[in-house]
């Protein structure tokens, strides 16, 4: 009897969301269906969840950085699931300690390139004429440089620590995110919806905030999950030269720069901080362009 | 207050492009009663498109610029204002409807939110009060009110322009402009949106500018029709004087025959020849290349407005006395 009445109000709520369902909504719904894209989600998810507990999992003085020599070069056993490094100290909890810095070098340096490259790609795009010019010019001067040699340059410059890092690989990519958005506003600037808008009486501010951002976001995202790869392949490039995080903290290009040498001997010390990069930059991969195809038909149509 | 709520005086819009001067519009006039339904007809590029955004003052500028004349709005002069004061003007006294519903509607806001946009705009109502209204419209064109928390993408097309009118509608606006509103759809959606709009338009005495190609769509809807050619209003007449009496060569050659003395019933081509180049127009009558009736003098004086009978306006040198026409009109 309860049951019955619980299953009703289920398929009520159903039907509502249903009807409710958001523009959002029929992404998610799309990206659902997509089993490349769900992979790439569940494992970003877990590796959050890892980076986000790393602490409670491994302490990270005890497990991840304290030396302990008489231990080192140990094969994966049930004490050190995936061996022990030159020093001796756990690969496992390195490398979840090591996706900590990962993720937020990848986040925090899209999140750098994405405000202050979609802002200067927006207000190009926007504005045109001289003002799109002058900013697409100095954009392709900034593209005419290697991003990862600008980032070596930035780096060298400012000194090799964490935040540093983040800043020179946020702004080694601000151009690819400013060509970006300045296409995206341009497509939708032209469209008859946002003549529409100003023939309602529709200011400036208005069009910009409520017609011209949302509808221009979609490659935006796109781009940013690609980025955060291209940021955490980026800081293991940087790491793996010694221009990335200091030593001792963990981190995955180190990792790999750290245990080249034990190649033969010991391959397991490589093997899985790159098996991490791998999998991380395959998940977001995935994840992005699982991304790009739920958003796509929205723009079509 | 005048009877008139539009008149249109010796307007000149350009498009400034690299590859030249586009001369869109030329010194085209115009009046409209309030309440009444004009009919805008024309071929393609003759200036339709560039006249309605005139009357909005959206212009895309750059490239286009409106260069001189006035366009004289409820008495006030809309090229004299500030755009401040033209914002409270458009979707609240002026509106205007757009050729294709799919893609003037905004894919990431519900209709709902779209259509409570320009009332929360030009009423200083709450959002929910503006809300209400939306779902008042709404029904007020034929949709459930249930619909409002719908996407434009789950509309067909015939109801996508069902909401773009209650958009249009929404602030009782005393002028509207329809450009091409129902070319996207299909015939009998057609019909049915056509109604809609009389029925609309005649329920809160809503003055009308209607653009088409479809002269039908014209006779059943129209009070009035503005026949343009190269940026100018060629003939000007009551629905019945030009269909029972047209005059300007040009609209004759519209309607697809011209009944001819020598011939019981001779049916004639189309008009041959295309519209002229925008970036370099004709000297003289613009229509003289592809005219029967051009004669020497046609491709150097200008016509000027002669008034056939009241309220019948043509530019043409044959009414004006100049020349004579090749077989009687
Ligand atoms: N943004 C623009 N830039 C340059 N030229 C333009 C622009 N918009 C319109 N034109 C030109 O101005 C002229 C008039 O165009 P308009 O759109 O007003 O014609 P129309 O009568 O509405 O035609 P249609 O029936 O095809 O809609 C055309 O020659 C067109 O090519
Ligand atoms: S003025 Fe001359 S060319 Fe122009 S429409 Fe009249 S007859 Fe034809
Ligand atoms: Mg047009």
């Amino acid at each position: 009897m309860s049951s019955s009445v619980t299953t009703e109000k289920d398929t009520n709520l159903k039907s509502q969301a249903g009807k409710k369902r958001s523009q959002w909504g029929e992404v998610w719904r799309r990206l659902k269906k997509n089993h490349m894209a769900m992979i790439g989600l569940i494992i970003m998810i877990i590796l959050i969840l890892l980076a986000v507990f790393a602490n409670q999992i491994a302490d990270y003085e005890e497990v991840a950085i304290k030396q302990n020599t008489a231990n080192r070069l140990q094969g994966p056993s049930r004490e050190n699931w995936l061996g022990t490094d030159n020093f001796g100290r756990d690969i496992f909890a390195r490398i979840i300690h090591g996706g900590r810095i990962s993720l937020m070098v990848g986040v925090v340096a899209v999140g750098i390139a994405v405000l202050i490259g979609g802002t200067l790609g927006a207000i190009a795009g926007f504005y045109g004429g001289r003002v799109d010019n002058l900013i697409m010019r100095a954009m392709d001067i900034f593209l005419a440089i290697p991003s990862i040699l600008l980032a070596i340059a930035i780096v060298t410059a400012l000194g090799a620590n964490l935040f540093n890092l983040m800043l020179a690989i946020g702004i080694s990519s601000i151009p690819g995110y400013a060509r970006i958005v300045r296409a995206s506003v341009l497509t939708v600037k032209d469209q008859e919806f946002i003549e529409a808008a100003r023939a309602i009486g529709a200011s400036d501010f208005r069009i910009i905030t409520k017609h011209i951002i949302p509808n221009a976001l979609a490659p935006v995202i796109v781009q940013g999950t690609l980025g955060v790869a291209t940021a955490i392949l980026s800081t293991a490039g940087l790491s793996f030269i010694g221009l990335g995080v200091p030593k001792p903290r963990p981190e995955w290009g180190s990792m790999l720069s750290d245990g080249r040498t034990y190649l033969w001997e010991a391959s397991h010390i490589t093997t899985f901080p790159g098996l991490a990069i791998v999998i991380t930059i395959l998940a977001l991969n995935l994840l992005g362009d699982g991304l790009r195809d739920a958003l796509d038909p929205r723009l079509k149509q | 207050m005048s009877d008139n709520i539009l008149e249109i005086k010796d307007l000149v819009v350009h498009y400034i492009t690299d590859e030249g001067v586009v001369e869109a519009v030329n010194g085209l006039n115009m009046t409209l009663k309030r309440g009444e339904t004009l009919g805008l007809v024309g071929e393609t590029g003759a200036g339709k498109t560039t006249t309605a955004l005139s009357i909005l003052r959206l212009v895309p500028n750059p490239p286009g610029k409106i260069i001189s004349g006035e366009i004289h709005f409820d008495g006030e002069n809309l090229l004299e204002l500030s755009e401040e004061e033209m914002r409270s003007i458009r979707g609240n006294k002026i509106s205007m409807i757009f050729q294709d519903p799919m893609t003037s509607l905004n894919p990431v806001m519900t209709v709902g939110e779209q259509i409570a946009e320009g009332i929360e705009i030009h009423q200083g109502l709450s959002t929910d009060e503006a809300m209400e209204k939306a779902h008042e419209m709404l029904e007020l064109v034929g949709i459930p009110r249930e619909r409002a928390i719908d996407y434009p993408h789950q509309f067909s097309g015939g109801m996508k322009q069902r909401v773009v009118i209650a958009i249009a509608l929404a602030c009782n606006p005393s002028l509207l402009i329809a450009d091409e509103p129902t070319t996207a759809l299909d015939v009998t959606i057609q019909a049915q949106v056509l109604e809609l709009m009389r029925n609309l338009r005649e329920e809160f005495n809503t003055a009308m500018i209607l653009i088409t190609h479809d002269l039908g769509i014209v006779a059943e809807t129209c009070d009035k029709v503005a026949v343009m050619y190269a940026g100018e209003v060629i003939e000007y007449a009551t629905l019945e004087q030009l269909f029972e009496n047209p005059k300007h060569p040009y609209t004759i050659g519209l309607f697809g025959s011209i009944p001819s003395l020598e011939h019981d019933v001779e049916r004639l081509k189309p008009i041959k020849g295309l519209m002229p180049d925008p970036t370099n127009l004709p000297s003289g009558c613009p229509f003289h290349p592809r005219c029967s009736h051009a004669q020497d003098i046609c491709k150097e004086r200008k016509p000027i407005v002669t008034n056939i009978e009241e309220g019948h306006m043509v530019k043409c040198l044959i009414y004006e006395g100049v020349i004579e026409a090749k077989e009687v009109l």
